[in-house]
C-alpha cells in the first residue's frame, strides 16, 4: 500500500494473511457456480429425456414417469403475482409513513415490528396459515370475493381455503418487510431540498410526497418490488403448507396449486425412481436460474437509483 | 362544489389515513401470529416438552427433546464454519475490497443471500447426501453454514467501513503489520457490533426448514452420531402441523412458540447492542 517498504517478516505475514482472505472470498463465487453445475449434472436424466418440453409440459405424473414443469411454473408465477399485487401498495405505504410522516423514535419501533415480520420463520407462518389463515379465507374472504366478483373466472369455483390465493396472501405478508425496508432506504436518499421546494410552493404533505418522493424513486420502487418477487418465488415451507399441493393449472385462484419450491419439498421423500429425483432437481435448477435473473435485475435497478442519488447530493 | 383548496386538503387527509391504515394492516398478521403462537403454544410448554422423546402415533404426551437438542447441534456446527467464514469475507471486502475481483465477491455475497434456501438444501443433497448414501447432521449443518455466510459478511463489511481510518493508521504508525492491525485493533474494537450480525444470522437459520428436509431429515430418537439423520425443531413443527392428530398440532404450536420467542429475543438483542462508531462516522 504505502510507498515505504516495511521489513520483510511483516510483509510476508501480511501477504499470507491477504492470501487467506482472498481465497476464502473467492470460494464464494465458486460455490454459486458449483450450485448451478451440480444441479445441472444431477438433472441430466430428465434433461436428456424431455429436453425443452420439460418446461412447457402440462402434466406432472410421477406414477407414469411423465414430468412437465408447466403447472408448477404457473403456480409459482401466479402465487408470486398475487403476493406482489397485494404486497406492493402496502409496502410502499408503510415505507412512506415510516420515512416521511412519523418522526424519530416511534418510526424506529414501528420499523422494528415490520422487520419482525421478516424474522418469523417460514414454518411458523405455515402453521399459522393452516390453522388460522386458511379457515378464515374459506369462511370469509373467498365467499365475499365470489359473491362480488363471481362473474370473473378467477373468482369462481368451490372454496378450499388452501390454494393459490392463500399462498399469495401469506407470501404478501412475507415480502412486505423486504420491499418496505428497501423503499425506505431509497426515500431516505432523496435530498431534503426536493421536499422543501414542493412545500415552499404551497404543496400539501401528500403533494410533496408525490412530487418530490414518489416521482423520483419510481425505478427504485420497481427494483425493490423485483427483489420482493425474488423472495416470493423461492419461498418454500409457508407456501407448501397452504397451497394445497396439487400440480394442476386451474382457472380459479381458490383452487389448490403447487409451486416449484413446494413441489420439491413435498415429493423429495417419495422420489424413489431416478427419473423422478432428477425431475425434482431440474425444477430446482429452473428455480435457481429464475431467482438468479430476477435478483440480478433487481439489484441493477436499485443500485442505479441509489448511485444516481449519491451523485446528486 | 368544493373549492380547489378544500379538495386538496381533503385528499391530503385521505391519503394520510390510507398510509396509517395500510401500516396497521401490515402489522395485523404479526400480532395474529404472536397471539396464536403464545395462546396455543404456551400450554404445550412443559418439562416433558424439553426432555422427552416424541410419543408414538395415538399416544398423548412426550416432547420434542431430541429436536431441541438436534437444532442446537445443527446451529452449533453451522456456526463453527459459517461465522469465521462470514467474518473473513467481510474483512476481505472492507479492507481489500477494491477492484473487479472484490466486486465479484460482493456480488456473490448478494446472490448467495437471495438464493432460495431450498436450493441450498438441494445442492447439499447432491454433494453430500447422495455420495455419503444417507442423511446426516453434517449435511444439515453444511446447508445452514452456507446460509449464514451472506448475513455475517455483509454486517462485518459495513461495520468495518465505519471504523475511522485513523485507527488503522495509528496501528500502522506503531509498526504493526496489517493483519495485526485488522485483527487486534479493528476486529477487537468492533467485536460487539459484529456480534449483532452473528445473532441475526443465527436468528435466520434457527427457523430454517426447507434446507433441512433433504439434508438432516428427521429422527424420532436421540441422535447417536453426527452421520445419522437428526431431528430439528422446525422440521418437527412441519411434520406435526401436516399430521391429523390434535396432540401433535399442539406440539407444533409449542415448537413454534419456542422458535418465535428465541428469534424475537435475538432480534431485540441485536437492537440493544450499540454500534460504537456509527455516531462518529456519519
Amino acid at each position: 500500500m504505502g510507498s515505504l517498504k516495511p521489513p520483510n517478516d511483516i510483509r510476508r505475514s501480511d501477504i499470507i494473511f491477504s492470501r487467506i482472505l482472498k481465497i476464502s472470498g473467492w470460494l464464494l463465487p465458486l460455490l454459486i457456480l458449483s450450485i448451478g453445475l451440480f444441479l445441472f449434472e444431477n438433472a441430466q436424466p430428465t434433461i436428456k429425456k424431455f429436453g425443452f418440453v420439460f418446461i412447457l409440459g402440462t402434466v406432472w405424473d410421477p406414477i407414469h414417469d411423465i414430468f412437465g414443469a408447466g403447472p408448477v411454473i404457473y403456480g409459482t408465477l401466479a402465487s408470486s403475482l398475487i403476493a406482489i399485487i397485494i404486497g406492493t401498495p402496502i409496502s410502499v405505504a408503510v415505507a412512506l409513513l415510516l420515512s416521511e410522516i412519523i418522526p424519530g423514535r416511534l418510526s424506529r419501533s414501528l420499523s422494528f415490528l415490520v422487520e419482525m415480520l421478516a424474522a418469523i420463520p417460514s414454518v411458523v407462518y405455515g402453521l399459522w396459515g393452516i390453522f388460522v389463515l386458511a379457515p378464515w379465507m374459506r369462511s370469509t374472504i373467498e365467499p365475499f370475493l365470489a359473491e362480488r366478483f363471481g362473474a370473473i373466472p378467477i373468482f369462481s369455483g368451490p372454496f378450499y381455503g388452501v390454494g393459490l390465493l392463500s399462498a399469495g396472501v401469506i407470501l404478501a405478508i412475507m415480502i412486505v418487510p423486504t420491499i418496505s425496508s428497501i423503499c425506505r432506504e431509497i426515500f431516505r436518499n432523496i435530498p431534503n431540498q426536493q421536499r422543501e421546494a414542493a412545500l415552499a410552493l404551497g404543496a400539501t404533505k401528500w403533494e410533496a410526497i408525490r412530487l418530490a418522493v414518489l416521482k423520483n424513486s419510481k425505478a427504485g420502487i420497481f427494483g425493490s418490488v423485483t427483489l420482493g418477487l425474488g423472495r416470493a418465488l423461492g419461498e418454500t415451507l409457508a407456501v407448501t403448507m397452504v397451497i394445497g399441493n396439487r400440480a394442476e393449472i386451474s382457472k380459479s385462484i381458490f383452487a389448490p396449486s403447487q409451486t416449484m419450491a413446494s413441489l420439491i419439498a413435498n415429493e423429495y421423500a417419495e422420489a424413489t425412481s431416478q427419473l423422478h429425483l432428477s425431475a425434482l432437481i431440474q425444477v430446482g435448477l429452473t428455480l435457481f436460474l429464475v431467482t438468479f435473473v430476477v435478483n440480478g435485475l433487481a439489484r441493477v435497478m436499485v443500485w442505479q437509483t441509489t448511485l444516481r442519488k449519491d451523485a446528486q447530493c | 362544489m368544493l373549492g380547489v383548496f378544500q379538495r386538496r386538503k381533503i385528499l391530503n387527509v385521505l391519503v394520510m389515513g390510507i398510509l396509517y391504515g395500510a401500516t396497521l394492516l401490515a402489522l395485523v398478521p404479526l400480532f395474529s401470529v404472536f397471539y396464536c403462537v403464545v395462546s396455543r403454544g404456551w400450554p404445550a410448554i412443559t418439562l416433558d416438552f424439553f426432555t422427552k422423546l416424541p410419543s408414538p402415533v395415538g399416544e398423548v404426551g412426550g416432547g420434542i427433546g431430541n429436536a431441541i437438542l438436534g437444532t442446537a447441534t445443527l446451529v452449533g456446527m453451522a456456526s463453527l464454519v459459517g461465522i469465521p467464514w462470514g467474518i473473513i469475507i467481510g474483512i476481505y471486502l472492507s479492507e481489500y475490497g477494491r477492484g473487479r475481483r472484490a466486486t465479484t465477491v460482493r456480488l456473490a455475497v448478494d446472490i448467495l443471500g437471495s438464493v432460495p434456501s431450498i436450493i441450498i438444501g438441494l445442492f447439499v443433497y447432491t454433494i453430500m447426501v447422495i455420495p455419503m448414501r444417507g442423511f446426516s447432521a453434517y449435511a444439515g449443518a453444511t446447508a445452514l453454514a452456507i446460509l449464514m455466510v451472506p448475513t455475517i459478511a455483509r454486517v462485518t463489511e459495513e461495520i468495518f467501513k465505519l471504523v475511522p481510518n485513523t485507527v488503522r493508521e495509528s496501528g500502522l504508525a506503531l509498526g504493526l503489520s496489517r493483519w495485526k492491525v485488522i485483527l487486534f485493533l479493528v476486529l477487537r474494537g468492533t467485536f460487539s457490533s459484529i456480534l449483532t450480525g452473528v445473532m441475526l444470522s443465527v436468528a435466520r437459520i434457527i427457523g430454517e426448514t426447507a434446507p433441512l428436509l433433504f439434508t438432516a431429515l428427521s429422527n424420532s430418537y436421540w441422535q447417536r452420531s453426527l452421520s445419522q439423520p437428526v431431528a430439528s425443531v422446525p422440521v418437527q413443527i412441519y411434520n406435526y402441523a401436516i399430521s391429523p392428530f390434535d396432540d401433535w398440532h399442539q406440539k407444533a404450536w409449542g415448537g413454534a412458540f419456542l422458535l418465535t420467542v428465541l428469534i424475537f429475543i435475538l432480534n431485540l438483542g441485536t437492537r440493544m447492542v450499540s454500534h460504537p462508531f456509527s455516531g462518529r462516522a456519519s
